[in-house]
């Protein structure tokens, strides 16, 4: 795959529409990610969020007769190309899902374990810390690195996941609802991380919680079902958060961020 | 419709806004025409009316904080909500300007007035007019009143630069009104004052209704600019 890191946009989608057999889910995506930037999608529930999100990294094709028309680029190239290997492309674009999911192993395994199958061949006591550290959770577990990843707290364990992602080094960390499962502190914390991540990634969230997009997101996609009797989901407004949270153009975009409709 | 609760709370912060400015614009005339009829009696109850005026800021302004940390408005609530802020701060130094004017009014004690006020009501007037028609426009939110009603700012200045012209003349003529003169130029110049931030209100609203943040007449540049050349 690409390594032009120079392509403007990490990644974009081209006219893309996204199929579970033949219900048509996602219609007509034209976005673009900016590179080191945190890019919000938004929107009521069951408007193709997370299927959108899945199918920057192929892991759609997880499940069941899905397909895609359209395409989906990382770094300028088609992931859905013939010749490109779907597990290349989730090692670049890593995902974080909303309920944490540590392997039922010790915190240092964890990462650790992941970093080894990816073929890690450097020291890895070093991996495991530094990507432990770029978690912001070193300091939290550092004295307990051989306890059960389950041990931790939820906010700890997502970080956790988060640190096992980065682990391998994409260079894209999908996040889906990342802190919909964790409290208000540990909320903040996973946004303070996103910040610090995003020097280094490119981020994409779904959040249904718009105080958190208005936070922690530098573009926010504005999601919602098509009004024709089609009922797919698609991308009605794309622009800078401060832009969609103060002045956003489509009316639907405005009911949705004042709470009129949702 | 979702949220009818914060719905009815808006409308209660644009009643209130409303409330005050119309205290304001009571305080305006009623301070003129205590200087006009030389009453001290009725400049004092300008002063007390002006405690009420500056406490009604505070309890908007306590509100629209509450809201905003309770509501967390977005967008067009969020532009309303922070203009408010914004519109209650300007009617309250326009409050200032009408105790400003009772100040002087009690500073004159017996001395009389250098001349029978006219254009002074006047200015008064016109921007007690202006005034409430820009927050009528604030409350309806339409923008194309509210882009018109600064151009009338021309007529207040107009007035303040005749008002400066004759006192003026009298002091030329005879320097001992100097004091007086001086007295009725400040009268003057607060009530310019308040029709320029007449435009500031008439700014937001078009901010609240389009998001778009501008200026839209500055003639404060063009009166100096007359003054400099001899008015």
């Amino acid at each position: 795959m690409n390594n032009n890191s120079d392509h403007k946009y990490v990644i974009e989608t081209h006219d893309l529409d996204i199929y579970y057999g033949t219900f048509k889910a996602v219609t007509d995506v034209n976005l673009q990610v900016e590179r080191n930037a945190i890019t919000a999608i938004i929107g009521p529930s069951g408007c193709g969020k997370s299927t959108l999100l899945r199918a920057f990294n192929r892991m759609n094709e997880l499940y069941a007769n899905s397909s895609i028309r359209g395409d989906v680029c990382f770094n300028g190239q088609d992931i859905y190309a013939r010749e490109v290997d779907p597990v290349e492309v989730r090692y670049r674009v890593g995902m974080v899902f909303q309920k944490p999911n540590p392997f039922p192993k010790s915190i240092y395994e964890n990462i650790a374990w992941t970093a080894r199958i990816h073929g890690y061949k450097g020291k890895m006591d070093e991996i495991v810390e530094s990507s432990l550290h770029q978690a912001a959770l070193w300091d939290e577990v550092k004295d307990k690195l051989h306890q059960s990843g389950l041990s931790l707290s939820g906010g700890q364990q997502q970080r956790l996941c988060i640190a096992r992602a980065i682990s391998i080094q994409p260079e894209v960390i999908l996040m889906d609802e990342p802190a919909s499962a964790l409290d208000p502190i540990a909320t903040l914390k996973i946004e303070e991380l996103m910040q610090e991540l995003k020097k280094n990634y490119t981020i994409v969230i779904v959040t249904h919680n718009m105080q958190q997009a208005a936070r922690a997101s530098d573009y926010t996609a504005m999601m919602m079902l098509s009004r024709d009797g089609e009922r797919s989901g698609t991308v009605i407004e794309f622009d800078e958060t401060t832009r969609i949270f103060t002045n956003p153009k489509d009316k639907r975009t405005e009911d949705y961020v004042t709470g009129r409709f949702g | 419709m979702l949220r009818k609760t914060f719905e009815h709370e808006i409308q209660q912060v644009k009643d209130d806004v409303l409330l005050l400015g119309s205290m304001v614009e009571q305080a305006i005339l009623n301070t003129v025409d205590a200087l006009k009829k030389r009453d001290i009696k009725a400049a004092h109850e300008i002063l007390s009316a002006d405690k009420l005026i500056n406490k009604k800021r505070f309890d908007i302004e306590n509100k629209l904080m509450i809201l905003i940390a309770t509501q967390q408005p977005m967008a067009h609530d969020l532009r309303l909500l922070a203009s408010c802020m914004e519109i209650i701060s300007e009617l309250e130094r326009m409050g200032d300007y009408a105790k400003g004017i009772a100040n002087i009014n009690i500073r004159m004690g017996d001395a009389p007035l250098l001349k029978p006020l006219i254009d002074v009501p006047r200015m008064a007037q016109k921007g007690v007019d202006m005034l409430h028609r820009a927050l009528t426009a604030f409350v309806n939110e339409d923008v194309e009143t509210a882009q018109k009603i600064p151009v009338e700012d021309d007529e207040v200045d107009a007035l303040y630069n005749q008002i400066y012209r004759e006192l003026m003349t009298f002091v030329i003529s005879d320097p001992t009104t100097m004091e007086r003169a001086n007295w009725l130029l400040w009268v003057a110049h607060n009530l310019e004052r308040v029709a320029d931030r007449v435009t500031n209100i008439c700014e937001r609203t078009v901010f609240i209704a389009t998001g778009e943040m501008t200026e839209i007449k500055s003639t404060d540049d063009e009166f100096w600019k007359q003054q400099k050349n001899g008015g």
